[in-house]
C-alpha cells in the first residue's frame, strides 16, 4: 500500500511498540503530525523540546523501554540537545525525530535548518538523516535496536520534510543490517573463572554496582552473588534501588557526596568487584589515590569503559545480568567444597564504621525547616514504594543520601550531566510510564525554575505527579561550594524564596499548591499532597538556605578526605590556616585542585 | 608519545569521515595524514590514518572509534608488518643549469617528471614516508613552489586480509 514518509514514520514506530511519544510540532514535522491523529499512539504535547527530551528519559528510565521524543527542524532540534546530551551521558535508551528541511534546501541555509545530525553526533550513540523514504522503516528499526541494545543511548533520525511527504511503502525489515554493530554479551570465560577465584582470594571484597545494573535487569543476580559470599555492596548513583537499602550488606552511596561507609570502604578494600560502573571523577575523587590496595575486577558491556580511568586486573566485556550469572555460577560451584572466605573482620570494621559514620541531621524542633527534613519525610511516607525523580543540586544528593530505594528504576535523576531542569518533565515522563505507580519529584528551586512550563502539560495531559520543590531560595550547590572554596563570597546565587510565589504558580497551572515552612507541618503537607490523587501537586517546601551537603569530598582531592560536617570542615581550614601561610582561607582547595570543578 | 598508523573499515555512508575525525579530535587528537578510498568489497570504504598518540590513549581512542555503528574494523599496522606508502606532487624551480641536476636527483628516487615548463618541473614521487622527506630536502635548495602529498596508506604484509572477518558475515534478524 502507498503512503507518505510521514505515515511511514509513525508505522514503523507502531511497529517498535511505541505507546507514547513527547514533542512538539513546528513546520519541517507537520507532515508526521498528520497521522499521529489516526494513531494509537499516545502523543504528550512538551511545552518546550527540552522538556519533551527529558520526559522521553524519564519514561525509558521508569520502564526499561525505549522513550521517543519528537521535534521540528532547527530550534526545535536544538532544543533537544540537552536532553541528548543527558541521555548519552547516563545511557538512557530513547530515540528522536526530527523534521529537516527539504532534502533540496540542506546546507543552503534555508529558514530553521540547523546540521542536526553534525551538532548531535559527539551526544548521540547514533544519528541519521533519512534521505530516502524507502529507508524510513530500516532506520527506525535499527535506532530502536542501536538505543536498546548494548549500553543503551540516545538515537536521532533527523527527516527532511520532503521525505515525509513522498510516497513510499511499510514493510517491518526482516533483517538489521548492522555489520558494525554486535554488542558482547557473555564474559570470556577465562576471566569470568579468574573473577571468581579473586573473589575467593580477597578478604576486604567491596561490590561497586553502577547503572549497568538496573540497565541490564542484573538486580536479582546482583543480590544472589552478594548474599552468596557476603560481599558488602556499594550503589552508584545511577544505581541507587539497584541493591536494596534496607538490606544489610548494603553500604549506600560512594562518591563525592556519598555515605562515609561506602567511600571508606571503597578506599580500604582490597578487591573492587566493579559491575557496569565507569570509575567516574566523582566516584574516585583522586584517581591516584583512589582505592590504591584494590584489586579491580570490571565488567561492563562497553569495551571503551574497561581501563579508562583505573586499570582492571580482571577485565570482562559483557552483559552485567549474564556476566554475573557466570560468576555466581562459578563461585557456587567452588563453594560446594569450600568454606566461604571469612570476611568476618572485614564486616566488623564495616559494621563498626556505619555505628560511627551515620547521616546526621539536626533538625531542631523550634528551628527553621532543614531540607533533608523533609526529603526524609518523603522518603518515608514512600517506604520504598513509587518513583523519585530528581533535579540537579544539593536536593539531589540529599534525596539520594536520605531516602532508602529499595528497588532498581524507583530512583531516577542526571547523574552524568548534572542537568539542571530534568526533574520536571522527567517525572512527567516516568508517571506516563508508570501510571500505578506514585511519582514524587524532588527539585530545587533553580531547577525547577528551568523546566516548569511543563506543569502545563502535567495538568493538560492528566500526569499527576506531586512536584516537591525543595525552595532553599538560592542555587544551593553552587553557594556551597563559594562558602567553602571562595571564602564566603556568595556570587550570584540568590534566587528569592517568593519570587515566583510557588502556591500561586501551581494555581495558575491549575496545579494544587501547598506550602510548608516548619518542620511540624511537614506530615501534614505530605497528608494532603498524596492525598490529591488525579492532579498534579505542587509543594513549596521553604527550607533554610545554609545548609550544606556532608559528607563531601572536594572535587579533585583524595576520598581519604572525606568531610563529614560543617564544623570538621572549619577546624581543618583553620589547622591549616595555622600550618601553611598564603593561602587563604587555609582550606581553600589549592588552585590545581580546582580543576574540573563543575557544580 | 609516537606515531601510529589505523587502518579503518567503514561502512561508504554520508557522515562517516566525520564521524571518525570528529572522534579523534574531540578526544584531543591531531591527525598526521588522513586517506580514504574503497575497498575490494562493494559499500567498505578503507581509511589509513596517521596520529601521534601515547599507546594507551589510542587503544582508548580505538575503542571508541569501534562503538561508531558505521565502522566495521580498526586494526593498527607496525612498520614491520606492513607496507606504507605515500604519493607526492612536487613542483621544483628548474631555470638554468639545475634542470638536469634535479632530473638525475628524480632518477635516484625513481620519480617521474610528470609536467614540465620553462621554469618548472614537477616530480611525482611514491614510498614511505622517510623517502619522501629525503627527496624533499634533496629539492629544497632549487626551490619548491608547491609540494602535496596524499597521505599514507598502508596493507599488512602477507597472504592474509583485512577484509576477511566476522563483519562481513553479519547480519541480525530483527
Ligand atoms: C543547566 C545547568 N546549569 C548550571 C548548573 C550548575 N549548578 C549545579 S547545582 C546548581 C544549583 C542548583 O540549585 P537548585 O536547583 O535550587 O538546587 P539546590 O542546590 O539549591 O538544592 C547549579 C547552578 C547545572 N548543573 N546545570
Ligand atoms: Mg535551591
Amino acid at each position: 500500500m502507498e503512503i507518505t514518509g510521514a505515515q511511514a514514520v509513525i508505522a514503523a514506530l507502531e511497529h517498535q511498540g511505541v505507546e507514547v511519544m513527547f514533542g512538539h510540532p513546528g513546520g519541517a514535522i507537520l507532515p508526521a503530525y498528520d497521522p499521529i491523529l489516526d494513531s494509537p499512539i499516545r502523543h504528550v504535547l512538551a511545552r518546550h523540546e527540552q522538556g519533551a527530551g527529558h520526559m522521553a528519559e524519564g519514561y525509558a528510565q521508569a520502564t526499561g523501554r525505549v522513550g521517543v521524543a519528537i521535534a521540528t527542524s532547527g530550534p526545535g532540534g536544538t532544543n533537544l540537545v540537552t536532553a541528548l546530551a543527558d541521555a548519552h551521558m547516563d545511557s538512557v535508551p530513547i530515540v528522536a525525530i526530527t523534521g529537516q528541511v527539504p532534502t533540496g534546501a540542506v546546507g543552503g541555509d534555508a529558514f530553521q535548518e540547523a546540521d542536526l545530525t553534525g551538532i548531535t553526533m559527539p551526544i548521540t550513540k547514533h544519528n541519521e538523516m533519512i534521505r530516502d523514504p524507502d529507508r524510513i522503516a530500516a532506520a527506525v528499526a535499527e535506532a530502536f535496536h542501536i538505543a536498546a541494545t548494548g549500553r543503551p543511548g540516545p538515537v536521532l533520525l533527523d527527516v527532511p520534510k520532503d521525505v515525509l511527504n513522498a510516497t513510499t511503502t511499510f514493510a517491518p525489515p526482516e533483517r538489521l543490517h548492522l555489520p558494525g554493530y554486535k554488542p558482547t554479551v557473555r564474559g570470556h570465560s577465562k576471566m569470568v573463572r579468574e573473577a571468581a577465584q579473586e573473589i575467593l582470594g580477597a578478604r576486604r571484597p567491596v561490590i561497586y554496582a553502577g547503572g549497568g545494573i538496573v540497565k541490564s535487569g542484573a538486580h536479582e543476580e546482583l543480590l544472589r552473588l552478594a548474599e552468596l559470599a557476603d560481599l558488602p555492596v556499594v550503589t552508584t548513583l545511577m544505581a541507587r534501588g539497584a541493591f536494596p537499602d534496607s538490606h544489610p550488606l548494603c553500604l549506600g552511596m560512594p562518591g563525592m557526596h556519598g555515605h562515609w561507609t561506602a567511600i571508606t570502604a571503597m578506599q580500604r578494600s582490597d578487591l573492587l568487584i566493579t559491575l557496569g560502573a565507569r570509575f567516574d571523577d566523582r566516584v574516585t575523587g583522586n584517581l591516584a589515590q583512589f582505592a590504591p590496595g584494590a584489586r579491580v575486577i570490571h565488567v561492563d558491556i562497553d569495551p571503551a569503559e574497561i581501563g579508562k580511568n583505573r586499570e582492571p586486573d580482571v577485565p570482562i566485556v559483557g552483559d552485567c545480568r549474564v556476566v554475573i550469572e557466570q560468576i555466581f555460577g562459578h563461585l557456587q560451584a567452588a563453594l560446594a567444597d569450600r568454606d566461604k572466605p571469612d570476611l568476618r573482620p572485614w564486616w566488623a570494621q564495616l559494621d563498626a564504621w556505619r555505628e560511627e559514620h551515620p547521616l546526621r541531621v539536626d533538625q531542631q524542633p523550634d528551628g527553621p525547616l532543614k531540607p533533608q527534613t523533609a526529603i526524609r519525610a518523603i522518603g518515608e511516607r514512600l517506604a520504598g514504594t513509587g518513583i523519585v525523580v530528581s533535579g540537579v543540586g544539593q536536593h539531589q544528593m540529599w534525596a539520594s543520601q536520605h531516602i532508602r530505594y529499595e528497588r532498581p528504576r524507583s530512583w531516577i535523576n542526571s547523574g552524568g550531566l548534572g542537568t539542571m531542569g530534568f526533574c520536571v518533565p522527567a517525572a512527567i515522563g516516568a508517571k506516563v510510564g508508570c501510571p500505578d505507580q506514585t511519582v514524587v519529584a524532588i527539585d530545587g528551586d533553580g531547577s525547577f525554575q528551568m523546566t516548569l512550563q511543563e506543569l502545563a502539560t502535567a495538568r493538560t495531559e492528566n500526569i499527576p505527579v506531586i512536584f516537591c520543590v525543595i525552595n532553599n531560595g538560592t542555587l544551593g550547590m553552587v553557594r556551597q561550594w563559594q562558602e567553602l572554596f571562595y571564602n564566603q563570597r556568595f556570587s550570584q546565587v540568590d534566587l528569592t524564596y517568593d519570587c515566583p510565589d510557588l502556591v500561586k504558580l501551581a494555581d495558575a497551572y491549575g496545579c494544587v499548591g501547598l506550602r510548608c515552612e516548619r518542620g511540624e507541618d511537614v506530615a501534614s503537607t505530605l497528608d494532603k499532597a498524596f492525598a490529591v490523587g488525579e492532579a498534579p501537586v505542587l509543594v513549596d517546601f521553604r527550607v533554610a538556605r545554609d545548609e550544606k551537603v556532608f559528607p563531601m569530598v572536594p572535587a579533585g582531592g583524595s576520598n581519604d578526605d572525606i568531610i563529614e560536617s560543617a564544623q570538621q570542615w572549619y577546624a581543618k581550614a583553620a589547622a591549616g590556616a595555622e600550618g601553611e601561610a598564603g593561602e587563604p582561607g587555609g582550606a581553600a582547595l589549592p588552585s590545581d585542585m580546582r580543576e574540573g570543578d563543575a557544580v | 608519545m609516537s606515531t601510529h598508523t589505523l587502518s579503518v573499515l567503514v561502512e561508504d555512508r554520508p557522515g562517516v569521515l566525520a564521524r571518525v575525525a570528529g572522534l579523534f579530535s574531540r578526544r584531543g587528537f591531531n591527525i598526521h595524514s588522513l586517506a580514504v578510498g574503497p575497498t575490494e568489497v562493494a559499500g567498505v570504504s578503507r581509511m589509513t590514518i596517521t596520529v601521534d598518540a601515547a599507546t594507551q590513549s589510542l587503544e582508548q581512542v580505538t575503542k571508541q572509534l569501534n562503538k561508531l555503528i558505521h565502522v566495521l574494523k580498526i586494526v593498527e599496522l607496525s612498520d614491520a608488518a606492513s607496507v606504507e606508502r605515500e604519493l607526492a606532487m612536487i613542483k621544483v624551480s628548474a631555470t638554468g643549469g639545475h634542470r638536469s641536476e634535479i632530473i638525475e636527483i628524480a632518477d635516484v628516487f625513481r620519480a617521474k617528471i610528470v609536467d614540465v615548463d620553462a621554469d618548472s618541473l614537477t616530480i611525482e614521487v611514491t614510498g614511505a614516508p622517510e623517502k619522501l622527506a629525503a627527496i624533499e630536502r634533496l629539492l629544497a635548495p632549487y626551490g619548491i613552489r608547491e609540494l602535496v602529498r596524499s597521505g599514507m596508506i598502508a596493507v599488512g604484509r602477507g597472504a592474509k586480509s583485512i577484509t576477511e572477518g566476522r563483519w562481513t558475515r553479519l547480519e541480525r534478524t530483527a
